[in-house]
Parts: structure tokens; sequence; C-alpha cells
């Protein structure tokens, strides 16, 4: 399964880099760093169903990183919530549903965000409620590591483990890169686990562009930690999959060129050409 | 002297509620307390939520509760809550549509002394301003029960703002006239129409007696629907008028003066004359002592609606 998913993984970049490049905008670096992240929830982790995306059973899933919305379209599209044509030809385009950032009033998108700092305390809310009600249901929430400067984040780190929200797993998407240059020069905080262990999260720290780490880190996740939220730290490199964009921060949402995007279109079709045949062999 | 606070009787009638409907929630910012909600903490655990002095994680956590069925009051203080968390309201319960309903309790210039830091003279003008986003500030207790009421039965976002401070009855047990999102009229009138909300109804009625014996015919509104503003009463009433006066607890900008002159203007222009805090931070005082040097009370529109006539 897990070689599929290899492959799912860059068939969204691609997807992704199509939708950029037809409506000259988006945020290409995030959305290539979380392809992995993505792949593992919407194809190995989430419970959701895309015929009932209001099923009350289902898990919940927040992209507090709001901006990296093309990949969510990706995996969105992919899994069926949300047609992947009609995605590709209207967004960002006038009068469109499918904005730059999440939108919930779209199938399988729970929350509107796009300011940073928001998720992580929303998604304490919604495992608190299912806390309340004594329901089994999981709560994700994805966010990026530059967000992590918002002060409302550890409002919502420190609400979790108050509450002993063990429902809950906090994932960072952990690229080192944000708009203006490297996280550590910006606002250091490459003692990410040390904090949210001081917090009291339960950490995972895996590489966070392969797949088979992702899947294990998130079952781990999902082992009884006695009223712990976990916070996996995902180290993933921003722009993954295409060589020249890989950790530069300029590609936090440049888009390509014509010239860079056949260079791209034509990486990721060589990948995901080696990884078919991966999966016949 | 009535001794019952407004946000007591937000109290009772949540807790009138929760105990058939576990799905109604109460969430606190170390403000129980100041909130009269100690009681609904004390008797529903299980349905209180406190966040700590963290009014951002306060409201995201009501957005939150909402998504999974809950019905979340979340109050606090005025000041803080529409400033400190402004964006959570805007993005988390009026953008994603949650409901969520927030009490911004000791409104106005409530605190007193305490500073600008703790007045929130800018909480209509900032909530109105958010798409999906409805504002109300009751007059009494009695208004204020009803409106709860009323609020209980919807799904949509809204923010409601008291004051600290017990005040006087405008209604009467048994008799208080409500619709929701419909001003009351609390006096028919053709020379002046009056419009007010929160504790500047109860002057703006005296003011509305007060004008009576001076032969000036007024009539007096509670529009303690901001937004939406019952713009259809507003017209109705200001077509027999000779001039418009508001008043409200609030700095000039953005608030009833604001949405009344904004309706007026495109539909029915008139004299009018707009009374509120000033634009500055409001001198030290308690609310009364406060109302009184501004010119925010029965004294202050009787001598507007004279020189609106004259």
């Amino acid at each position: 399964m897990s070689e599929n998913l290899k492959k799912t993984a860059y068939e969204l970049r691609d997807y992704t880099l199509d939708l950029i490049y037809g409506a000259k905008t988006g945020h290409m670096g995030g959305d290539f760093s979380e392809a992995e992240i993505m792949t593992a929830l919407y194809f190995g982790v989430l419970n959701v169903d895309p015929k009932n995306p209001e099923d009350p059973g289902r898990d919940y899933f927040i992209l507090s990183k709001g901006h990296s919305v093309e990949m969510y379209y990706a995996a969105l599209t992919k899994r069926g919530f949300l047609d992947a044509d009609d995605v590709m030809n209207r967004y960002s385009r006038f009068g469109s549903p499918y904005i730059g950032h999440p939108n919930n009033k779209l199938p399988g998108i729970e929350m509107n965000s796009g300011s940073l700092g928001h998720g992580l305390p929303v998604s304490v809310g919604i495992a608190k409620g299912l806390q309340m009600d004594g329901k089994p249901n999981r709560v994700y929430v994805l966010m990026g590591d530059g967000e992590l400067a918002e002060g409302s984040v550890w409002e919502g780190a420190m609400a979790a483990a108050h509450y002993k929200l063990d429902n809950l797993t906090a994932i960072v998407d952990r690229n080192r890169l944000q708009i203006s240059g490297p996280t550590e020069t910006v606002m250091h905080h490459d003692d990410l686990a040390a904090r949210f262990t001081a917090f009291g999260w339960r950490v995972i720290v895996t590489e966070g562009n392969d797949i088979d780490a992702l899947l294990k880190a998130f079952a781990e996740a999902k082992t009884e930690s006695n009223g712990v939220p976990t916070v996996i730290i995902a180290e993933t490199t921003k722009g993954k999959g295409v060589s020249f964009m890989e950790n530069k921060a300029g590609w936090h949402h440049k888009v390509p060129t014509a010239e860079e995007y056949a260079m791209a279109k034509k990486e990721l079709a060589a990948k995901i050409a080696e990884l078919s045949e991966e999966v016949t062999a | 002297m009535n001794k019952i606070h407004n946000r007591q009787v937000i109290c009772e009638v949540l807790m009138e509620h929760a105990k058939d409907d576990k799905d109604i929630v109460v969430l606190c910012s170390d403000s129980r307390g100041s909130a009269s909600m100690t009681p609904f903490f004390d008797n529903f655990p299980e349905q209180s939520v406190e966040t700590g002095i963290a009014e951002q994680d306060l409201v995201s956590i009501s957005a939150g509760l909402a998504k999974v069925g809950k019905k979340p009051w979340a109050a606090s203080p005025a000041c803080f809550l529409s400033t400190r968390s402004y964006e959570q309201a805007k993005v988390d319960v009026a953008y994603s549509n949650t409901n969520v309903k927030l009490i911004g309790i000791s409104g106005g210039v409530s605190y007193g002394a305490l500073g600008m830091s703790h007045h929130s003279a800018q909480d209509f003008a900032a909530m109105a301003a958010i798409p999906n986003m409805r504002v109300y500030c009751p007059s009494d207790r009695h208004q204020t029960g009803k409106l709860v009421e009323a609020l209980l039965k919807d799904t949509k976002p809204a923010y409601l703002r008291v004051g600290r401070n017990p005040v006087e009855d405008v209604y009467t047990e048994g008799n208080v006239p409500f619709e929701m999102d419909k001003a009351t009229v609390i006096s028919e009138g053709t020379d002046v129409l009056i419009v007010a909300c929160g504790e500047m109804v109860l002057p703006a009625k005296e003011a509305g007696e007060a004008l009576a014996r001076e032969g000036i015919s007024a009539c007096v509104l509670d529009m303690y629907c901001l937004k939406p503003l019952d713009t259809k009463t507003l017209l109705e009433k200001a077509k027999n008028v000779k001039a418009v006066i508001t008043i409200e607890e609030h700095a000039p900008f953005g608030g009833l003066g604001a949405s009344v002159a904004q309706c007026l203007v495109e539909n029915d222009p008139k004299k009018a004359k707009l009374l509120a805090l000033p634009d500055s931070p409001v001198i030290t005082g308690v609310s009364k002592e406060v109302f009184d040097y501004y010119g925010l009370n029965c004294e202050g529109i009787v001598k507007a609606a004279k020189e609106l006539l004259a």
C-alpha cells in the first residue's frame, strides 16, 4: 500500500503544479513539503467518507497552514470530495468557491483558515467537544513551522494538555523555511520537541517526506497516551519533489515560468513513472 | 433600585435551558465571577469550559465546540473579547459560520476608573463590521432574558454586550414587549425621534417624558439590535418627526449613531444629533459620573432636542 501512496504523493504534486500554474497563484513550497503528510492522512489515516462528508463519526482534519490549500484541494479531489476538473478550471478564478485558503462551504473542509495560529485552538475545541460526548473520533491539525511564532498556538497547546485531549494529533510541517528565509533566522525554535514536551505533549519526530515513516508515526500517535495529546514533528523539505524548488524560500509563493513549469512537469513525471514501476515490480 | 445584573439573567436563562440541553456549554477566560457565571460552572461542571486568561483560545475553542454540535456561549470582558480575540471572532466564528454566542461583559465604561484598557467603546463598531456577525445590546434585565431566549433558538453567530452594574428596569415584569431583531417602541411621537440602546435607553425614556411635559412629542426607540438594525421601524418612526437623536455608550464611530445616520442619509435625511462617548480616553469616574460629564443623560437628550427643534 505504501508504495502506491508514494506515487500518490507525487500525483498530488503534479496536480498542484498544474493548479498553481493555471491560476498563476499559489504556495508551491509548502504544498510540496506537505505532500506525503496529506497523502498519509487522506489515504491511510483519516476516517472520512466523501459520500457523507458530514458523518458525525468522521475524523476531523483542520489545515491550519491554510495557504497550502492547493495540496488540500489535490488531496480532496483525489479522495473524491471535490471534482478534479472543476477545481482545476475554477481555482482562484472570479466568483470561484475554490479560493486561495480553505473554504468550509466546500464538502470535506471543516473550517475556514488562512490566518495562522487558529487551527490548533479550534482543534482543541473540536477534541474537547468529542471528549465531552465520549466519542471516539480523532482530530488532526496540520501547522506550518513558521506559524509556531503565533502566541495563540501555545494557548491551544496549553489547553490541549490541560483538558487531557489524547484524541488530538497535531502535525508540524517542519520544512525550516518561511517567506522571509530560514525559520531559525526569522524566529528561532529548533528546540521544538522540548517546547511541546514542556507543554505536556507527547512528541514524535519523524522524516516527513517518507510515507512509511509517517504512517508509523500516525499509528504511534493513536496508541494509548493516558490523556496526553500528541504532536508529530514531520521533518520535511520545502519544495520537495522538484529539484530546483527544494529548500528555496523564494518558492514559498512563486509561480513557475513556462520553462520552469515544463522542467517541473518532467521531473514529476519521471518520478511517477519510477514509482509506478516499483509498484508493479 | 433593581439589584439584578443583566449578566446574572444570562446565567439564569442558560441554566434553565442547560438542564434539558446538554449541548449548551459556557466558556469563560478566568471571568466566571465577573460574568456572573459561577452558578453555571458550579451546577453544570460537565458543560463548563475554563480557558484561563486566553481570550483568543476562548473564542477558537468555542468555534471548535460548535463544530461538533455544541452550543457555546463564551463570556469575557467586552474590552478583551472584542479586540484581543477579534480575529478569532472574524475567522473562526463569523467566517466559518459556527454557532458561537459571544457575551461581552462589563461593556462600555462599566469598569469606570480602571481606564481605557478596560473600556469597550469600540465593540459595536468592531463586531458590526464583520460579515455574518450580529450585534445586540439589551437595555434591562427583562429584555436581556428575552434576548437570550431568542438567541438560544438560532444557530448563527452573535455578539451580545451587557454592562457590569445592575441597571434600573425599563420594562416591568410581565410587560416586556420583545420581538427578535425589532426595535421596541417605548413611546410614539411626532417632533423628535430618540434612538437608544443598552444603558442609554432609560435616560432616553426619561427624556421623552420630560420633553412631553414641555409640549414636545418624542418617539423613543429601544434599538437593542444594532445589527441587523431594525431599519423598517426606524424609517417608519423617522417619517413623522423633524429631527433624530441617537445615544449610546460607545465611541462616535461605527456604533448605533453611525448606523442610524447611514440609514437615514440613504433613505430619509433628517437633522440629527449623535450623542456618544468622545474620541479619547474617557474621564475617570464611575459610569454615572462619566455619562453626566459627557451629557449622556436625560438632560443631554432634552438639550439636544431643543437645539434641533429651535
